[in-house]
């Protein structure tokens, strides 16, 4: 859109945030039994609340349009998708492989996220900290994790 | 007399080896991630909590608090030595604190710190013990509209901590609530907002939520801003204040205590507002306000007492009502209720030895931390030469496994990594995520606590105005609202503090 401007592209990103979940909240919740006053019903709460939250979120874009404010920073997506990237790894190794295997691949996809990256201390770091990871939480603490795992 | 017999209670538990091991194990923690800036006390409960489960409740608890009341001791030596808060809550102490290291007093800016907030640890241990009880006693007379209301005032005293926007933290608690409701409703068993996936049938873990919005996305906004740092003293000599010293920060210490303890029991309150006001009152009294900021020994002095008995008051609140006044105590109450103990007034007379063993840690810890930090200040300043991007692979990898293991969950690990990304999004729109992590922890108990009420009175919503303790309750939850309101319309805080210094 030319000629409108958004002055406050915070307010008015947290408020779409906010009225899309509380949106979802009563769209789902009317699936639900409201019940009365007298008997919440699983329905009633949730969508008193996801109203709220609509109100607060038309409130706050509302907002958004009218104060001044910063622009929104620039969103560091290479960092945040190496981070995700990293966890998620972990999830799917950790049955297949063990915690030693996904723990060194955690750290490591995760490391690569810094500009001083390099696998010269970075390898031998991760590969430290899911070894000392293993023997606190399973030899340590006797929690019952899998260190090892076939793959195959 | 009762206290003697309770606080003997306490340090029975509270001495025992196997409970001082882990007292020493959370203070020493504590005073690791105080240090270290970039690793708060909220990431690292949720990160050791599932190593609590093996734990009994009592050596759980012990060291979870080391953990938030060590991290107090531990964010001063940052804020004194590098000019960098290792908490939010020492962002004050790199006022003066770090003028002080440049003029070449760093040791007595550390001691300062280190016997401030001990003086105040041994005060609120006390006062702890005294008031704690008298006021589960009040809270054992509360019924579903009393709860409900008390709710209601905590998260209302939760905006007040929350900076920036009223109208945008209000926001992040109803989402916590509504967050907080997935999963089975207990009343009727129907699963709600799982979208089918029977991983959620128990609702969204709590951990996966900490240590997403708060773990994960503290990394990314770490790495956001990497940046080098300088130390500014490699060798910490003078430790031993002098006389004048002594007679400088004693008074301040006593007054950064008062004000800590008043703040930390309010909901919402804790270390941080505490060492905030602390250091505006010190330098409202002060005969000669114009040192401030220039290396005032008192600026250093009531601030580390303030967040320490801040830290420390804090627990009132969770111990004998349940209700968290901070993300770090609803960690707690989420350790407590996996350990099959449901947080409330009944916790001080039913588990005495849970509630005094607590008490009494507390004072142990404070005396531990005074030895870890004083001679051992060395130690802590090698530590700070250890680089983020050394460190943080570290929390990715201790987040990970923790997660996984809370209920052997891959589930959890994806959760949490989608809570990452959603921390990072709020971050990015200026939106706290303290208070949703409240909201989250307390949406299926205010739901609860309202359904009895109306079931009661018949469905009348009156019952919550017409019951005086909930009218008041209300009441000055209306009252800390337009406060805040008045506030905020004028500037936010963190502007008026800028102003002031």
């Amino acid at each position: 859109m030319k000629g409108a401007r958004i002055s406050n592209p915070k307010d008015f990103g947290a408020g779409l945030l906010f009225v899309f979940f509380g949106g979802g909240f009563v769209v789902i919740a009317r699936g639900y039994q409201f019940g009365s006053a007298m008997h919440m019903g699983p329905g009633y709460f949730p969508t008193v609340l996801g109203a709220l939250l609509v109100l607060i979120g038309l409130a706050t874009a509302a907002r958004g349009l009218v104060r001044e404010g910063e622009p929104i920073g620039k969103p560091a997506l290479r960092l945040l998708a190496l981070i995700t990237l990293a966890t998620v790894l972990f999830g799917v190794l950790v049955p297949r492989t063990g915690m030693i295997v996904a723990g060194t691949v955690n750290a490591l996809v995760g490391a690569m996220a810094s500009s001083y990256f390099r696998l010269r201390w970075a390898v031998p770091l991760a590969l430290g900290l899911a070894i000392s990871a293993a023997l606190i939480f399973v030899a340590g603490l006797g929690l019952p994790l899998p260190v090892f795992q076939n793959p195959f | 007399m009762d206290i003697i017999s309770h606080l003997g209670i306490g340090f029975a538990a509270a001495l025992s080896p196997m409970n001082l091991f882990y007292c020493f194990i959370g203070v020493f923690f504590g005073t690791v991630i105080g240090v270290l800036p970039g690793l708060g006390p909220v990431a690292t409960i949720a990160m050791l909590l599932p190593v609590t489960f093996t734990l009994p409740a009592v050596s759980a608890l012990i060291m979870l608090a080391g953990i938030y009341y060590g991290a107090q001791y531990g964010g001063s030596t940052t804020a004194i030595l590098i000019n960098l808060p290792g908490e939010p809550s020492s962002v004050v102490t790199t006022l003066d604190g770090h003028q002080m290291a440049r003029q070449g007093r760093a040791g007595t800016a550390l001691a300062t710190a280190a016997l401030s907030s001990f003086l105040a640890g041994t005060a609120t241990t006390l006062l702890i013990a005294l008031f704690a009880p008298p006021l589960a006693e009040v809270a054992l007379k509360f019924g579903p509209a009393e709860y409900f209301s008390l709710m209601v005032l905590g998260l209302v005293g939760s905006v007040v901590l929350a900076h920036g926007s009223l109208l945008k933290a209000v926001g992040m608690i109803v989402l916590g609530l509504l967050l907080g409701l997935v999963g089975t409703d207990v009343e009727t068993g129907v699963y709600r907002f799982t979208f089918g996936v029977i991983d959620l049938a128990d609702g969204i873990q709590f951990v996966a939520v900490a240590m997403g919005v708060f773990g994960l996305n503290e990394i990314v906004t770490n790495l956001e801003t990497e940046t080098v740092r300088t130390l500014v003293a490699r060798r910490v000599t003078g430790l031993m204040p002098t006389r004048k010293d002594l007679m400088a920060m004693l008074p301040a210490a006593l007054r950064g205590t008062a004000v800590g303890s008043a703040l930390g029991i309010l909901p919402g309150g804790g270390a941080m507002l505490s060492s905030f006001a602390s250091y505006t009152l010190e330098k409202r009294v002060s005969r000669s306000p114009h040192r401030f900021g220039k290396g005032a020994i008192e600026g250093v002095a009531g601030p580390e007492a303030a967040n320490n008995a801040g830290a420390q008051m804090s627990f009132i609140p969770m111990l004998t009502l349940g209700i968290p006044s901070n993300p770090v105590m609803a960690l707690m109450i989420g350790g407590l209720i996996i350990q099959g103990i449901q947080p409330g007034p009944t916790v001080v007379t039913e588990q005495p030895v849970l509630f005094w063993g607590i008490v009494c840690s507390m004072w142990i810890g404070n005396l531990m931390l005074l030895v870890l930090n004083l001679p051992l200040i060395g130690l802590w300043v090698r530590l700070l030469t250890v680089p983020y991007h050394m460190l943080y692979p570290a929390i990715l990898v201790f987040t990970a496994i923790g997660v996984f293991s809370v209920s052997n969950s891959t589930f959890d690990v994806y959760l949490m990594a989608l809570f990452g990304i959603l921390g990072y999004v709020f971050h990015k729109l200026d939106c706290e995520p303290a208070p949703l992590l409240l909201g989250f922890i307390l949406g299926p108990m205010m739901e609860e606590s309202l359904r009895r009420a109306l079931l009661f009175s018949h469905g009348s919503p009156l019952v919550l105005v017409t019951r005086p303790i909930s009218a008041a309750m209300l009441v000055l939850a209306a009252l800390l609202f337009l406060t805040v309101l008045n506030t905020a319309m004028r500037k936010t805080r963190e502007e008026v503090f800028t102003e002031e210094t």
